[in-house]
């Protein structure tokens, strides 16, 4: 309900706007400039003489004959097989979030719906956990992974991501069905049911949404580590982002920047694709903790 | 809930944190306190034409034998704590015997790789952390005013530096201030220097690191501001009007009030959140003039063939105290939160 006086042009609204049209070209210029390059050769994305040869591709034209080229994502793809990395990250973070929401929910409806102090202090704990930098226990699984052999593995990776992931899950599933009423399930169980089958029946229908939230921000965490995936992954069953890393050492030798200009880019597409679809999601997810303090 | 059912829906959550958070803390203690065998030294006689000489050699076979039966190393105690490496006390001691003022004793303290690296960490968690308050805030009003139909797309472009992968946000950044890059090219010809490069001296590239620290995390206090002026009372903002105050007045005295929990909850996180910076200076290579506690833990931990697991679980044990440091005030919080809520 904007009044009159609100929605008058005044040199302070003027200056707004134009501080929020900065922002976005701070903010999304770089992925668009390298979306664009990355269909060019490496002469041009970077180019000392003339930024503008990015722009219209003029050795891109030279080179290859036309002004788009493929070169790069053919290279990472193929030559250095990227998609051998974008499977496993596939299959890392597809199960972690599998894993993590099943046990997540139970855990978060448990310490949501018990009303005894050992729950507070788990969640706590789970805080700490949190907290803690990931590379700091990454140097305490290396040891004993190795002494057991279990080492490089993908479904190693995958426990210590869904257990790294389990603080996050549980604060924000126990917060979201803090949300949904006590009588949903309890008037279930008067009629019998036994706390089990009411979550079964009562409280699984309900809980999509919170569930979905939080296994963006699951999908998130595993898709974007490093520490992890680079630590405890064999070269053989390296995920995507270890895989551009080892890229950098290989490719800037080889004078093939552009393969990995080319996997940055596939590797930001599912995450813009994410954003695209999820947006309210992620806003809400964000916001859950904030607003209610 | 029974304490029985309680116990059954928490126990998957509850093995996997114990296993893979909990006991490899643990793990990492033990292992600060161990240090890797020294190589075993034989001496053998060699005997040539010219007579016999001593030499001692490197027994390969019983240094590995005995590395393999002990994985873990001998016991150092806290030893690996005190080294060059870490705290060094000795070194300190000495610095502070030898130099004459506060600034020689700093350098001195600061060429000590711990140090420096905390110095990093330190310097970047406190720098970005009221950058990205203020900015976020500032874009957060912006979009607010906007007319309703750009404020969906607004949103999404402001979401993508945060939900960009670190190490990709950060490479993607390195190619365009990269002396070959647009922004790097540029700088070049403006200041008509070519050889000017971001990440040839240790100022511009940690200022290169903490700009790229406050892009991305901009997005995250833009979208709880945002969320919290959706919450301002229009009923004191209308009185805050007629009794004639200003834009500039309501904003200091009505909405930044009320957005006051949320500077809380944005600083405590993202002073968590920035200690453990990591994967930028991997992704910008700036290890030659920043490095983080968390880098160096992960440079110990990727020596080739021969991971320095001591170094690194101490290292890691003092990250660990650090950010306990950091959480109290949230655990603080909390606390007080739950007391309150549950007294009422």
């Amino acid at each position: 309900m904007a009044t009159k006086a609100q929605s008058r042009i005044t040199p302070l609204t003027v200056i707004s706007v134009s501080f929020v049209i900065l922002w976005l070209v701070i903010a999304s210029f770089p992925f668009l400039w390298t979306l664009w390059g990355s269909f060019k050769v490496e002469s041009d994305f970077f180019s000392r003489a003339d930024w503008r040869n990015a722009l219209y591709g003029v050795n891109t034209v030279r080179e290859t004959g036309s002004a788009f080229t493929l070169d790069g994502y053919y290279g990472a793809w193929v030559q250095e097989e990227f998609w051998r990395a974008a499977l496993n990250t596939g299959i890392v973070v597809g199960f972690t979030v599998v894993i993590s929401l099943t046990i997540g929910t139970l855990g978060g409806y448990a310490l949501a719906r018990s009303g005894f102090r050992y729950a507070f202090w788990l969640l706590m704990l789970a805080l700490v956990f949190r907290a803690m930098p990931h590379i700091t226990l990454v140097s305490g699984y290396l040891l004993p992974f190795f002494e057991w052999n279990i080492w490089g593995i993908l479904p190693t990776t995958i426990i210590v991501l869904v257990a790294i992931n389990q603080p996050f899950t549980l604060w924000m599933l126990h917060s979201f069905f803090l949300n949904i009423p006590k009588d949903l399930d309890e008037s279930a169980m008067v009629d019998g049911c036994t706390r089990f089958q009411a979550f079964r029946h009562v409280i699984i229908p309900v809980m999509w949404p919170g569930v979905i939230t939080t296994g963006l921000f699951s999908f998130l965490l595993a898709y974007n580590d490093f520490a992890v995936t680079s630590m405890l992954l064999s070269e053989r069953n390296e995920t995507m982002i270890p895989a551009i890393a080892s890229f950098l050492g290989t490719t800037q030798e080889a004078g093939n920047v552009m393969f990995a200009v080319a996997a940055v880019v596939s590797a930001t597409v599912p995450l813009f694709v994410l954003v695209l679809f999820f947006q309210r999601q992620i806003v809400s997810g964000l916001t859950a903790g904030a607003v209610k303090g | 809930m029974k304490h029985k059912t309680f116990f059954w829906f928490i126990l998957p959550t509850l093995t996997a944190m114990t296993l893979f958070i909990a006991l490899p803390i643990v793990s990492v203690f033990i292992q600060s306190l161990h240090i890797q065998h020294e190589q075993v030294l034989i001496t053998v006689e060699n005997c040539g034409p010219f007579g016999c000489t001593e030499e001692t050699v490197i027994d390969q076979e019983a240094t590995r034998a005995l590395r393999d039966a002990q994985p873990l190393g001998q016991f150092n105690g806290l030893g690996t704590y005190t080294n060059r490496a870490h705290l060094a006390f000795g070194e300190i001691g000495e610095a502070w015997a030898t130099t004459e003022s506060w600034g020689a004793f700093f350098d001195r303290v600061l060429g000590l790789p711990f140090y420096r690296a905390l110095a990093f960490t330190l310097t970047y968690t406190f720098v970005v952390t009221p950058f990205v308050l203020l900015i976020g805030l500032a874009v957060a009003v912006g979009v607010n005013k906007l007319p309703k139909m750009f404020k969906g797309p607004t949103i999404f472009f402001s979401l993508l530096p945060m939900m960009i992968t670190p190490l990709v946000g950060s490479l993607i950044l390195l190619w365009m201030v990269d002396a070959e890059g647009i922004i790097g090219a540029t700088l070049q010809n403006i200041m008509n220097d070519p050889s000017l490069s971001l990440r040839a001296s240790a100022t511009l590239t940690w200022i290169m690191l903490i700009v790229y620290g406050i892009w991305s995390s901009i997005p995250f206090s833009f979208i709880v501001f945002y969320a919290g002026l959706q919450t301002v009372p229009a009923d004191t903002m209308e009185a805050a009007m007629i009794d004639g105050a200003s834009k500039w007045q309501r904003m200091r005295h009505v909405v930044v009030p009320h957005l006051m929990p949320l500077v809380v909850f944005i600083t405590l996180i993202q002073l968590m959140d920035n200690f453990r910076v990591f994967e930028p200076i991997v992704g910008f290579q700036a290890q030659a003039y920043a490095r983080s506690l968390s880098w160096i833990i992960f440079n110990d931990l990727r020596e080739a063939g021969n991971p320095l697991y001591g170094s690194a679980g101490a290292t890691s044990m003092l990250t660990i105290i650090g950010v306990a440091i950091l959480l109290s005030p949230v655990l603080v919080r909390t606390y007080r939160d739950y007391t309150r809520k549950s007294t009422h």
